[in-house]
């Protein structure tokens, strides 16, 4: 219907015929889930690239933790720095990755709440494909986060006597895990009402995790309900598995069970996460 | 069979809590139409609309979107359609080219063309100079036509478009506005959701006026107009003084009352015709009293509106209320609902 009294009241911007052969295109054949998800990937990146400083949280932190704990309770704990620097470094491996997981929750409900879900919801690719995706952004978080504490480490004077392949293999442990976990957070970022909500639900939760386990203490010298929780903590078993693996010991029990408790987590709820990604609105 | 509706909605449902948001629309859009969904805040647009777009499933009822289910056929609907939504749905933390790329890369082409569609998208919609900034830093009118860009990366058989006008200034409206007739003239089927009367008798073909998670009128603007009844005519005298002798005049041609207007040399009074129009301004120079201007204009929709509804487009609806009106409702028949086309 035309209204030409109203039209072009003001000098046009928009080009008609770029307007017109913008609009006759073709339709590609449909993107593939791998290629959706390579695609998300890529957001992931551009997102790092473009926001530099949502590395500075995942540095800062674990950096903070490491001369912290070292140097105010290395020697009221183990006698010395030096002792206690070696009995912390790859809890704090674990901590400091573990923390970042928090943030892939962040990011989802950030997405959800500003809309660009509903974008991706109504485009017709693999449902899981946006979450994947996101996992390889976060991946990059991990790796920065797991580096900054090796080298750290060694700045400090760690000698891991497992060597490259000792810590390499710690890294890569924690990471699976770390993936697993992240479900857990994108699960809960789909449920709150917003990202600041979500920061504090996700921090509330792996605060004590963290903390309850044999990251900075024996597990001996606690009361003995707390050492039997402590025991179970699938972070202490992690811990002691990257323990092992730094210091050149056998860990395949330990990592036996944190890779399997990775797959239970990625197996509950990843599900439910794309289950609450397709159905949730803002 | 190519169904010839690109929207067929039966009954559609939708309730929140205790809050009934649709509560049986029925739709029919015929492909290639401009259809206005009209209402006010709360009326139960937005959420007729993700029900359609495959976002929400109804509680009740059935959709059918170029034929397709949109609950059986969620996928293939999705490659059928593409919407608009209220938010822009873009991504703050890329630039205006990386959002264009990543929903042609998602949508199948490859990296190359993904990136020759951005920028003739880009170009098309006076954004190409912005296309490396963050879209955080985009304009609203901007970031709106950068969420329209990226909804017709593969230009859609059906578009949805939910309030793209919303806090938008005159310029950018005017934009959107020429994106929609492009859109249209391409052969795609718009669904246009606004609660601006003026933008719906501009572009639709078809209005669905809705309030109260019900649709209580449909027609063309020129049905919708008509059912509240003929024009009127509005005349503005030269002097004010002889508004008294031009008001018998007028009521004897027209037979009807004649209203004077706040401004003391205008009066207006219904009109059903041009001609009898002519025939008062002819008359009222023939004895001698001398008319500055006239017009004979249809009852705008917002009368249309306050005549269906009792309310005007612009008021808002509270849960409460809409809760509190169903309730009430509850035991209406269907025969209420005022069906012109």
């Amino acid at each position: 219907m035309s209204t030409p009294e109203t039209q072009r009241t003001e000098p046009p911007t928009l080009l008609e015929p770029d307007l017109h052969k913008a609009l006759s295109s073709s339709r590609p054949p449909r993107a593939s889930g791998l290629s959706a998800a390579v695609s998300f990937g890529w957001r992931g990146m551009l997102k790092v690239k473009h926001v530099p400083e949502q590395l500075l949280d995942v540095t800062i932190t674990p950096v903070m933790f490491t001369l912290l704990f070292t140097y105010l309770f290395g020697g009221a704990i183990e006698g010395s720095t030096g002792a206690y620097r070696d009995y912390i470094l790859p809890g704090v491996l674990v901590v400091a990755v573990t923390f970042t997981t928090v943030y892939s929750g962040i990011a989802i409900n950030t997405d959800l709440t500003k809309g660009v879900v509903d974008r991706f919801r109504s485009l017709p690719i693999w449902p899981s494909a946006p979450l994947l995706g996101a996992l390889l952004g976060d991946a990059v978080r991990y790796l920065v986060a797991a580096t900054v504490i090796v080298v750290l480490g060694l700045i400090l004077g760690f000698t891991p006597d497992g060597g490259v392949p000792g810590v390499l293999a710690s890294i890569a442990l924690v990471v699976v895990f770390c993936f697993g976990l992240s479900w857990v957070f994108t699960t809960l970022g789909l449920l709150m009402r917003s990202p600041n909500a979500t920061m504090n639900a996700g921090f509330m939760s792996i605060f004590p995790l963290t903390f309850l386990s044999n990251v900075y203490v024996k597990p001996e010298t606690l009361p003995a309900g707390l050492e039997a929780f402590v025991n179970v903590n699938p972070i202490s078993i992690l811990t002691s598995a990257c323990r092992d693996l730094m210091a050149g010991n056998d860990a395949s029990g330990d990592i036996a069970i944190t890779l399997a408790v990775a797959a239970g987590l990625t197996a509950v709820f990843l599900p439910l996460t794309t289950r609450l990604y397709r159905t949730r609105s803002a | 069979m190519e169904s010839t509706l690109a929207i067929e909605a039966t009954s559609l449902e939708k309730s929140f809590g205790d809050v009934r948001a649709v509560c049986g629309v029925d739709l029919a859009v015929r492909r290639g139409s401009v259809y206005g969904m009209l209402g006010p805040n709360g009326a139960g647009k937005t959420t007729t609309i993700r029900m359609l777009a495959t976002l929400l499933r109804p509680d009740a009822g059935e959709a059918r979107i170029l034929g397709h289910d949109v609950v059986r056929e969620a996928d293939e609907v999705r490659r059928l359609m593409s919407l608009t939504g209220q938010l822009a749905s873009v991504d703050e933390d890329l630039t205006g080219q990386e959002n264009l790329i990543l929903i042609g890369r998602l949508l199948g082409y490859r990296r190359s063309d993904a990136k020759q569609r951005a920028s003739d998208l880009l170009d098309a919609f006076g954004l190409s100079e912005a296309a490396g900034r963050l879209v955080k830093r985009f304009s609203g009118g901007m970031r709106r036509r950068l969420d329209i860009a990226a909804s017709i990366v593969v230009t859609p058989e059906l578009m949805f478009l939910d309030e793209p006008t919303t806090g938008l200034d005159p310029r950018s409206r005017n934009q959107v506005w020429d994106i929609v007739r492009a859109l249209s003239d391409a052969g795609t089927t718009v669904l246009l959701c606004t609660q601006y009367l003026d933008e719906a008798d501009r572009l639709a073909d078809g209005i669905a006026v809705i309030d109260r998670g019900k649709v209580i009128a449909e027609g063309t603007p020129a049905q919708l107009k008509a059912s509240v009844g003929s024009g009127a005519l509005h005349i503005r005298l030269l002097d004010p003084d002889q508004r008294p002798d031009a008001e018998p005049i007028v009521a004897r041609i027209l037979a009807a009352e004649v209203h004077f207007e706040p401004d003391p040399a205008a009066l207006s009074a219904p009109c059903e015709s041009a001609d009898l129009a002519a025939e008062v301004v002819g008359e009222l120079s023939r004895m001698g009293i001398r008319v500055a201007n006239f017009s004979v204009g249809q009852p705008s929709l917002d009368e249309v509106f306050l005549a269906l509804t009792g309310h005007t487009a612009e008021e808002q609806t509270t849960d409460d209320e809409i809760h509190q009106h169903q309730a009430s409702r509850s035991s209406a028949s269907s025969s209420e609902r005022s069906h012109i086309s």
